[in-house]
């Protein structure tokens, strides 16, 4: 028994500074919530007849359009999973766990929140989700830093995370994490889809010069780009870091041509990538001959929604792409006549990457039988599919990144419509964009591998 | 050379657009003493008036055409702009070309408009208030300003591109006998150049040979004893509003073929163009315009490929390291007035 003599105000004030001063120090995770969740054996499982996913979104900011768009789909999916509507892809994905009666027999709820592109505010906002929500997924975004800061934050929480919108070879290279999944494609895979399409249409003889955005996602870009055209016999003349906020790239475009380069290539997004390409055609670099070539013009990924902001000066511009709306396999024609019938427009890459990595989170439940992020780890890791709009597909265990086709894209000459901006040029079968989990351009700073870890199921 | 001479056109276009919105701003603080930081977003609501017109100009009814099929597999629908029914397809497609141009006969009323509903609706009641006061106020209205022309127009930005005739770039290295290809420079940037040069002019011509002119410049030096002379001296100041509103507002629309514009644009210009009016000199027109054009070439030269070697992220903070350097040896600015902002 306590020995109450003991206890003095100046010892009960001194215990309970202390007190508090160990529970603000202590991470959430491993208190309450931990101790409340211990009798499931994992973090939020799931009480009563409803299971909540967090959808974490740019609401607002810069990337406010594309996280919209991020949003139906996970509505189309949230309305898919409980059994309503036309059930989207769900008919043509190759597992056929999914019963149309939410997950595991829970009805699928969700709560949003706003990433902002900014890091700090969507670990808050995830963070939020997870403690006071109860969502036992996060999933969304449309930036790699954000990916990766909520990546990080959910293997610390064990919770499962299933990027958005994320292209930067360190969300599955040396930030990859146990609980961590990406079915988007990255920047390596860009450069190797891109590379011998570019050789064909240009030739081996080319003169390359880099713009790129100086953050993370526009280093993996450029290193990729250039090790695969390098690799093809182009040279690559400068390689130019611009600031995330620049809006007017002249003075950084304005000296590629006295540098003897006939090529541009721009490591950029958003509104980076519409106002340096705005640029370029401004500056008339394409209507110009240099080294007896036309001046070209690559922009390594190509997003619908931005090629909209850039008008017609995507014309016959070379990108990649994830996934694009005018694919004709049955996935995409039925994902495309479910999001445009309730919608009015097709759907984004980010709106189909987003709805397939819902999917496939349900679809991993299901078959390991558990919400728990073990077993559903265990269930995604190495786990082969079809029917949702890439073709085969892998999503290899060792660093948790889906492997499919990858598509090269071309801004149409003569669009139909606002939405019919790019058109497929080549299917870059999957052999040709894999690579070993140890490559280079997956490894930290130091050139070390990162191994993906062990599961964190948070209790 | 040819790198430099480059890097002086690239500064020009782009000290054009620092000019043109620090002139409005020094305007407003030479006259009402208030600290504008709305002032980008008249900016961007001035490339917004552009982005309506053109919107506005075509606006379409439609036509199903069975021979194509939409993305659903239906009868695509055709949008025929009312233009063509109006004009016949060959003018209201010059007249559609030519949006932005005409938007500017639109974005003079309008942006006055807004510029003497914000000053009487808002901005006089912070006269007497701390500068902090009317930084906060303004500052708020700015992201007021910003949300709604996100929630109508979405956070992407929108292409609104020049007339076709100025498509393309003038080979400027041939006239002055470098080879070809050297020195070009977009034809629209010319065009925007030259557009500033007129408004700055007619700004400075107002003012100086106007007896309106003479008033406002009568009452930027002594207020009280204008007033005491019999002049409503805050109408006029009312009307400088909603002038300096009307400058930032063209300098947005002429800015649309440059950069796509989008919400935010305003904000990215902002805190350069403080910068601009506080090294040209609080209060002082030509200072403003002269500190315009001096950081916007500046800027070219710090993102030069040579420089960025020898300095790494030069580019970034030179015009701050300008801006200080100038205050520790001319404390009141390039052309400060004596008495501003130093009470």
């Amino acid at each position: 028994m306590s020995n109450f003599k003991d206890f003095t105000r100046r010892r009960v004030i001194k215990s309970g500074a202390a007190a508090a001063a160990a529970a603000s120090a202590t991470p959430y995770f491993f208190t309450n919530a931990a101790l409340a969740d211990a009798h499931a054996g994992y973090r939020n499982a799931p009480q009563g007849d409803t299971v909540t996913l967090g959808f974490n979104v740019p609401q607002s900011g810069p990337y406010a359009d594309e996280g919209a768009d991020e949003l139906r789909a996970y509505e189309l999916a949230v309305e898919h999973l409980n059994g309503e509507g036309d059930a989207g892809m769900m008919p043509t994905f190759s597992s056929k766990a999914l019963k149309g009666n939410g997950i595991l027999g829970k009805k699928v709820v969700y709560v949003t929140g706003d990433t902002q592109t900014k890091s700090d505010a969507a670990r808050a906002s995830a963070r939020s989700m997870i403690e006071k929500d109860g969502a036992v997924m996060i999933t969304g975004g449309s930036s790699s830093g954000v990916a990766v800061a909520v990546q990080a934050l959910c293997q610390e929480a064990g919770i499962i995370f299933m990027a958005g919108l994320t292209h930067s070879n360190d969300t599955t290279g040396k930030d990859k994490k146990a609980n961590g999944f990406r079915h988007f494609f990255n920047s390596y895979m860009s450069g190797a889809a891109l590379a011998p399409v570019l050789a064909k249409n240009y030739g081996n003889d080319r003169k390359a010069y880099h713009l790129t955005a100086d953050y993370n996602w526009g280093y993996t870009t450029e290193q990729a780009v250039k090790e695969s055209t390098e690799a093809l016999g182009w040279e690559t003349v400068a390689a130019v870091k611009t600031p995330l906020t620049q809006t007017d790239f002249s003075a950084y475009i304005a000296p590629v041509l006295q540098s003897g380069a006939d090529t541009l290539v721009l490591n950029h997004y958003g509104g980076n990538m519409v106002n340096s390409l705005t640029n370029a055609v401004q500056f008339g670099l394409r209507d110009k001959q240099v080294n007896g070539k036309d001046f070209q013009i690559v922009v390594p990924l190509y997003s619908r929604l931005m090629a909209k902001g850039a008008g017609a000066n995507v014309k016959g511009i070379f990108g990649s792409t994830n996934w694009h709306w005018s694919l004709t396999d049955e996935g995409s024609k039925a994902f495309v006549k479910s999001f445009g019938t309730k919608y009015g427009f097709p759907p984004s890459q980010a709106a189909h990457t987003c709805y397939v990595q819902t999917l496939l989170y349900a679809d991993a439940c299901e078959r390991a039988g558990t919400f728990n992020p073990c077993g559903v780890v265990e269930a995604l890791e190495g786990f082969e599919f079809d029917g949702l709009g890439n073709g085969k597909t892998l999503y290899r265990a060792e660093d948790h990144q889906c492997f499919k086709d990858v598509l090269v894209v071309k801004g149409k000459e003569n669009p139909d419509s606002d939405f019919d901006l790019l058109e497929v040029v080549e299917v870059t079968p999957v052999d040709q964009v894999t690579y070993a989990p140890d490559h280079p351009q997956m490894r930290d700073g130091d050139g070390n591998v990162v191994p993906v870890g062990t599961c964190n199921p948070g209790a | 050379m040819e790198a430099i001479v480059l890097q002086v056109l690239n500064g020009l276009d782009k000290g054009s657009a620092y000019a043109l919105i620090a002139l409005g701003l020094t305007l407003i603080f030479g006259t009402l003493g208030v600290v504008n930081f709305a002032h980008g977003a008249l900016f961007m609501i001035g490339a917004f008036c552009a982005v309506t017109l053109s919107k506005l100009l075509t606006v379409s009814h439609i036509v199903i055409d069975e021979t194509k099929t939409d993305f659903l597999g239906n009868p695509a629908k055709v949008e025929v702009p009312y233009l063509y029914d109006v004009f016949g397809q060959a003018t209201g497609d010059v007249i559609i070309d030519w949006a932005v141009p005409i938007s500017i006969l639109v974005a003079i009323p309008v942006m006055m408009a807004i510029g003497v509903a914000m000053e009487r609706g808002l901005i006089k009641h912070f006269y007497k208030r701390p500068h902090a006061d009317q930084i906060l106020v303004t500052f708020g209205l700015a992201i007021v300003l910003q949300e709604i022309i996100k929630y109508f127009y979405g956070a992407n930005p929108i292409p609104t591109p020049a007339p076709e005739v100025f498509a393309g770039s003038f080979d400027f290295g041939t006239l002055l006998g470098f080879d070809p290809n050297l020195v070009i420079y977009p034809y629209w940037r010319l065009v925007y150049f030259a557009f500033a040069a007129v408004v700055i002019g007619g700004v400075f011509s107002f003012l100086q040979f106007t007896t309106f002119g003479m008033v406002v410049r009568a009452g930027m030096q002594d207020r009280e004893t204008v007033g005491l002379l019999g002049i409503n001296i805050d109408k006029r100041f009312t009307i400088m509003f909603g002038l300096a509103a009307a400058v930032a507002g063209i300098a947005g629309v002429m800015y649309t073929p440059i950069n796509s514009p989008n919400y935010h644009m305003g904000m990215d210009f902002l805190v350069l163009s403080f910068v601009v009016v506080v090294v040209g000199g609080m209060g002082s027109l030509g200072g403003a315009v002269l500190a315009g054009f001096l950081l916007g070439i500046l800027e070219s030269f710090a993102s030069m490929g040579q420089v960025l070697e020898v300095l790494p992220g030069i580019n970034q903070v030179i015009l701050y390291v300008v801006a200080i350097v100038i205050l520790l040896t001319r404390p009141r600015g390039l052309m400060g007035r004596p008495g501003v902002m130093e009470d």
